[in-house]
């Protein structure tokens, strides 16, 4: 069973097209990497694929996904695990911090992360809830080589698990046995 | 997010940014002023005082418009919504009642004290309070759907001022007529206009949602 495909799939943003005729599907344990210059559309690709953007022909099939992008809905002013937690329920954010090493950080108001624990902080948010299909919109930004290992291991875990996972990245993500589309 | 937690996270937000002291301040300070304005003519008082409580309670409730669903949008938070299984109309559904929990029953504590300015005796203090607890909703509603028609704009302030107050006429005209002793014609009217605001809201502020999302 396919948890994403795109036949036929085209996106005009600002009456220029980004791209047009997208074949692809995404299988359980599948991973797509997806490339491209500034501008190509990447970001448009993952929040077509969320369900946030029609496009602009072709037709999408799609399992409800969890999505990492440049914003990541936390809410300022609250401590990392109750910001979280009012995602994905309390019991479930303790877990997603410790897999993202922020257990540490969990009192520490949103504000006050660097940039890459925000990054951490969206990724586990977005990757928790047990959602069958991840949307990581340069999911490598601000992170250091260790969180870097902890993102390619989330992502072969969530893989052997049965999920996929879409990541649009200028930076090299390891993903064994991904398909990749060049936009 | 379950729709009560939608409504408390609001809540939360809107007290703990001290977003809703100061409407409920500006409306308290609208209303000390117009005693000094017009002089110490108690008979005059009583019959401006329930149309100054309404006016200051219009311009009051716009204070807060500009963070009710602008910072949400860029934020990511209503994307997150959406994933999550809300409908626009939803959240924005959501966001009345929880714009509505925190600003009204602050503002009708406050019409006690503008009330006492005004020299309004009991039964006039009770039909006000009544027809604030009959209206304000349509006034919260109200200022949800222009949070969010308005919301990314530059100066958005300003332009919610001028898309919400002519919106919001018929609010005053029957909210301030029942303060002044309306019949039951008029009840019925103030219900009617806030009612419609409320059932509207949703769908004017959730189409808008869905456009800045696009």
């Amino acid at each position: 069973m396919s948890l994403l495909a795109f036949r036929g799939v085209a996106c005009r943003r600002g009456g220029r097209m980004l791209f047009e005729g997208l074949e692809f599907t995404l299988a359980r344990g599948g991973a797509l990497s997806v490339t491209g210059a500034n501008g190509a559309g990447k970001s448009s690709l993952l929040r077509i694929a969320a369900g946030l953007l029609a496009p602009a022909a072709g037709t999408v099939e799609r399992v409800a996904a969890g999505l990492a992008d440049a914003r990541a809905a936390l809410d300022e002013e609250l401590p990392l695990a109750r910001a979280i937690g009012q995602w994905i329920g309390r019991a479930e954010a303790g877990a997603a911090l410790d897999r993202w090493a922020l257990a540490a950080l969990a009192g520490v108001p949103v504000r006050l992360l660097s940039t890459g624990q925000r990054q951490r902080a969206n990724l586990a948010r977005a990757t928790a809830g047990g959602r069958a299909l991840w949307l990581l919109d340069e999911p490598a930004n601000g992170l250091d080589a260790p969180s870097r290992g902890i993102l390619e291991a989330e992502i072969a875990r969530h893989r052997a698990g049965g999920g996929a996972a879409v990541v649009a990245t200028h930076q090299p993500v390891a993903m064994p046995g991904a398909a990749a589309v060049a936009l | 997010m379950t729709g009560r937690g939608l409504v408390e996270r609001d809540l939360r937000r809107a007290w703990s940014s001290g977003g809703l002291v100061a409407p409920v301040v500006f409306f308290l300070l609208v209303a000390i002023l117009f005693p000094f304005a017009i002089g110490p003519d108690t008979a005059l008082l009583r019959r401006v005082g329930g149309g100054v409580v309404w006016a200051a309670a219009l311009l009051a409730a716009l204070l807060p418009v500009e963070r009710l669903v602008g910072p949400d949008l860029e934020a990511g938070v209503v994307d997150q919504l959406v994933l999550a299984g809300w409908s626009e109309g939803g959240i924005a559904a959501a966001k009345v009642a929880a714009h509505w929990l925190g600003f009204a029953p602050a503002l009708m504590a406050a019409t006690l004290v503008a009330g006492a300015l005004f020299d309004l005796d009991g039964a006039a203090l009770v039909r006000l309070e009544g027809a604030l607890l009959a209206g304000t909703p349509g006034l919260a509603a109200l200022g949800v759907a222009t949070a969010a028609l308005t919301a990314g704009l530059r100066g958005a302030g300003a332009v919610a001022g001028l898309v919400m107050l002519p919106l919001a006429l018929p609010l005053l005209i029957f909210g301030a007529g029942q303060g002044g002793g309306g019949g039951a014609g008029g009840w019925k009217l103030l219900l009617a206009v806030s009612l419609l605001l409320v059932a509207g809201a949703p769908v004017v502020a959730g189409a808008a949602m869905r456009t800045a999302r696009e």
